[in-house]
């Protein structure tokens, strides 16, 4: 006879914290470290990229029958370390009609920071005051200044290469030596500086020197998307819950998808969150004196709005309203081009490390622009491995190009000559991508939808949201830039530029994985959720840890002002709690 | 690479790190990564080598490579057809030599909207070929067979009554060179020298002279 029973763990943990990527790792790392008994609860599985059985790394195309090719379960490819994808198999969201929001989440230890790009840039000044700025969203209830101890921190603990610029709104941050540019990179920087175009060395996460014995350093087969068998990469799997688990009072628990955040009824306090064991599809309850949420944006908002009770009918913390709203990812637009002086290129390896080695933080001032957040602009190319997907739409570039003896050709072909066009192509491709700012808006969010559920019962999300103007116009100049730097270094796009119609180009919202704002703090609780220490107005006993908090997220990625506010939020609980305020 | 190499190569024989250090760990881990060569690149319905699957994945794979899709006529046509889009030729092996018949069999069934361009295709193809010379196309002697690749292999001929073939073409020279290109004997060939623990020093210095970037 099936047992109905909801099972319940005998034992009540300091903190609770739901989710293990950047913000949840870094607090079960801050937390634990200080001597609190915590639960990691994850909904996905157990993970270490140093593991033989998890190991994609330096693995050949051919060892995968795919070649390399995307899955619905791995969307960015067969050896790509993130485990689920934008479709999860009975995980469904749905968008309200005529709007969009593509979700991508991870269901294993560390989340989406095993396979992320490791852009690891802070936020600058201006990026916490916006609105004082130009009018638009809202300013952080906080300031650089109150981060900067904390960025200082995280740079030490994780690592992060660079070169000191001293730019206002692009702080340095405490940099490990930087890799040099690749030959295309420097082509592109040689012609930037010709427009104009800021372009520095990049700042990622990735270990060119040692930083403690826990963790080895680069050896520069650019594959940080398969996360990392020397732990040279920053992921929170690896990074953070790795350690947290070594102090003895972590215990998590794997397979634990949260339902509900449970509340006394007459204090109103956080007293535990009830989950289901995916596996088994059994109810369970965790106990804990504390919860932080970290479960991603959006996860954590639908948590919130699924745990109603008489008390808190609208959701937990959420008397504001504000819950689910002012959803933003990251603008985003980007364009190929091909660059005839480096066909027949020499071969040597210039794998290099995972990403860019260059990037262009943005550089020009909104106020003579029509539109008014800025973007920075990725950069991709070289002698990459080939894999699924190689050579693809030869017969639209073939063409353009007359053959070793000067002949003009018609486009397409087979036989030895377009076998040859692939060799001489190789390596002669570059690429570019705007990241920039979008404006948070409380007519952009997600919602509990009001008739599905997903496997386990629980209620899904539905999603609501539209550009505007000011994101349309900034891909438009997105656009009209790499199409300057693309004719300054010589090359040729390889596709049009893309029409109004089509929203500049513009990525659809989500696609960009930046998703924040969704359980924004600020000063005034009846216009958000959570103080400036990412504490409930609401329920003192309840902090949200992950990128739900963010005001606005500036033109940069937010992965490192997740970690910086993490850190400081997991300070105050700990100083909280000394002083008997918990 | 060995241990020792990638130690040196990386620079680590000065740091003094522990002998469990996640930089060894790797090192020894990286000892029997094979090196890209000629090779016969044919796996069938082998096992595959493990890469990191999930259990999810790995039944996924199996059910797979238990199915047939395409029939041993139609495999033999786009053998055919895929040596004629990559023949052997002084520096590499063809298409089929490195595997490109069992790898697009793979992937029929691994992106099933594939399946019927390409069954569809085939049919085409062989319609064409009885219409012309009262022949399926694999039966067809090499000039004829030239003849109507003619006609589908350059899309801006637009030759009446061609264009699903020119359609089926530009599908099978796509899948063609993905799989060739991410073989042993097509990365052999390409010249990609990566897929190694080794350290980055920059561009060399005669292809920095090359592109007139020396002092970048």
């Amino acid at each position: 006879m099936p047992d109905f029973h909801i099972k319940e763990a005998p034992k009540t943990y300091d903190v609770i914290i739901v989710g293990s990527g950047a913000g949840g790792g870094m607090a079960a790392h801050e937390l634990s470290k200080a001597g609190a008994k915590v639960c990691l609860l994850e909904a996905g599985q157990h993970y270490d990229p140093a593991d033989p059985k998890y190991i994609t790394q330096l693995k050949w195309p051919w060892q995968s029958p795919r070649r390399g090719a995307s899955t619905r379960f791995r969307p960015f490819g067969d050896f790509d370390a993130a485990y689920g994808g934008w479709d999860i198999e009975g995980e469904p969201y749905t968008t309200v009609p005529g709007t969009q929001f593509r979700w991508f989440r991870s269901r294993m230890l560390g989340g989406r920071t095993n396979h992320w790009g490791r852009i690891s840039l802070r936020f600058g000044p201006d990026d916490f005051r916006r609105k004082s700025i130009d009018g638009l969203g809202d300013d952080w209830p906080i300031g650089y200044e109150d981060v900067a101890p904390f960025y200082d921190k995280v740079d030490q603990l994780i690592g992060v290469f660079g070169s000191k610029e001293g730019l206002p709104n692009d702080p340095d941050s405490i940099f490990l030596p930087a890799p040099k540019p690749r030959l295309h990179e420097l082509m592109l920087k040689k012609a930037n500086k010709r427009l104009g175009v800021t372009t520095i060395p990049s700042r990622l996460s990735i270990l060119t020197q040692p930083i403690n014995d826990e963790r080895g350093v680069c050896f520069y087969c650019s594959q940080c998307s398969r996360a990392c068998v020397a732990y040279a990469d920053f992921s929170s799997s690896s990074c953070l819950c790795k350690p947290a688990g070594k102090t003895g009072n972590l215990d998590t628990i794997y397979f634990a998808m949260a339902r509900e955040v449970l509340t006394d009824a007459k204090t109103g306090l956080c007293t535990g969150i009830s989950y289901i064991e995916t596996q088994t599809l059994e109810e369970k309850t965790v106990r804990g004196k504390i919860i932080v949420l970290a479960a991603s944006a959006c996860e954590s908002a639908r948590l919130l709005l699924n745990s109603k009770s008489a008390r808190f009918p609208e959701g937990l913390a959420n008397s504001s309203g504000v819950v689910g709203k002012y959803l933003h990812d990251s603008t985003g637009a980007s364009r190929g081009a091909i660059i005839p002086a480096l066909f027949d290129r020499k071969r040597y390896n210039e794998d290099g490390v995972g990403g860019m080695h260059v990037y262009s933080p943005w550089w020009l001032d909104n106020k003579k622009l029509d539109f008014p957040r800025g973007y920075h602009i990725e950069y991709w190319g070289g002698m990459g491995m080939p894999a699924y997907g190689f050579g693809w739409g030869i017969e639209n570039i073939n063409g353009m190009f007359p053959d070793r003896n000067g002949n003009k050709r018609e486009p397409g072909g087979y036989g030895a000559s377009l076998k040859d066009d692939y060799r001489r192509f190789y390596g002669a491709y570059i690429g570019m991508a705007g990241r920039g700012e979008a404006i948070a808006r409380e007519d952009n969010y997600c919602e509990i939808d009001p008739e599905k559920v997903d496997k386990f019962g629980i209620p899904v999300l539905r999603f609501h949201y539209k550009w505007s103007d000011h994101e349309r116009l900034q891909a438009k100049h997105m656009h009209e830039t790499f199409e300057r730097i693309i004719a300054e270094v010589g090359g040729i796009p390889l596709s049009d530029t893309p029409k109004a119609e089509n929203d500049y180009g513009l990525n659809a919202p989500g696609e960009i994985i930046h998703e924040v704002g969704t359980v924004r703090m600020g000063k005034d609780p009846k216009r958000s959720a959570l103080n400036k220490w990412q504490q409930a107005h609401d329920v003192k006993n309840l902090f949200v840890v992950d990128a739900a908090p963010f005001p606005s997220q500036g033109d940069k990625n937010c992965t490192w002002t997740i970690l910086a506010l993490s850190m400081r939020a997991s300070q105050y609980i700990i100083s909280e709690r000394k002083a008997g305020n918990l | 690479m060995k241990r020792r190499d990638l130690l040196k190569n990386a620079g680590l024989t000065t740091l003094g790190l522990a002998g469990l250090s996640p930089q060894v760990k790797a090192a020894e881990w990286l000892d029997p990564t094979p090196d890209p060569g000629a090779g016969d690149d044919k796996k069938g319905d082998k096992e595959f080598e493990q890469f990191g699957r999930t259990d999810y994945e790995k039944q996924r794979d199996a059910k797979l490579f238990k199915e047939q899709f395409f029939n041993k006529h139609e495999l033999k046509t786009i053998g055919v057809l895929a040596d004629i889009i990559i023949p052997k030729d002084q520096y590499s092996g063809s298409a089929t030599d490195a595997g490109v018949v069992d790898f697009i069999e793979f992937m029929a069934k691994d992106k099933p909207e594939l399946q019927t361009p390409l069954r569809g295709g085939i049919g085409w193809i062989d319609a064409q070929s009885n219409s012309r010379f009262e022949k399926k196309f694999i039966d067809l002697t090499p000039a004829q067979r030239i003849e109507i690749v003619e006609d589908i292999a350059y899309p801006k001929r637009k030759k009446t009554g061609m264009s699903q073939g020119v359609a089926f073409f530009s599908l099978m020279r796509n899948l063609t060179a993905s799989g060739f290109w991410s073989s042993q004997i097509g990365i052999a060939d390409i010249g990609y020298k990566g897929n190694v623990a080794n350290v980055w020093n920059g561009v060399p210095e005669e292809v920095m002279k090359q592109y007139g970037l020396e002092g970048e």
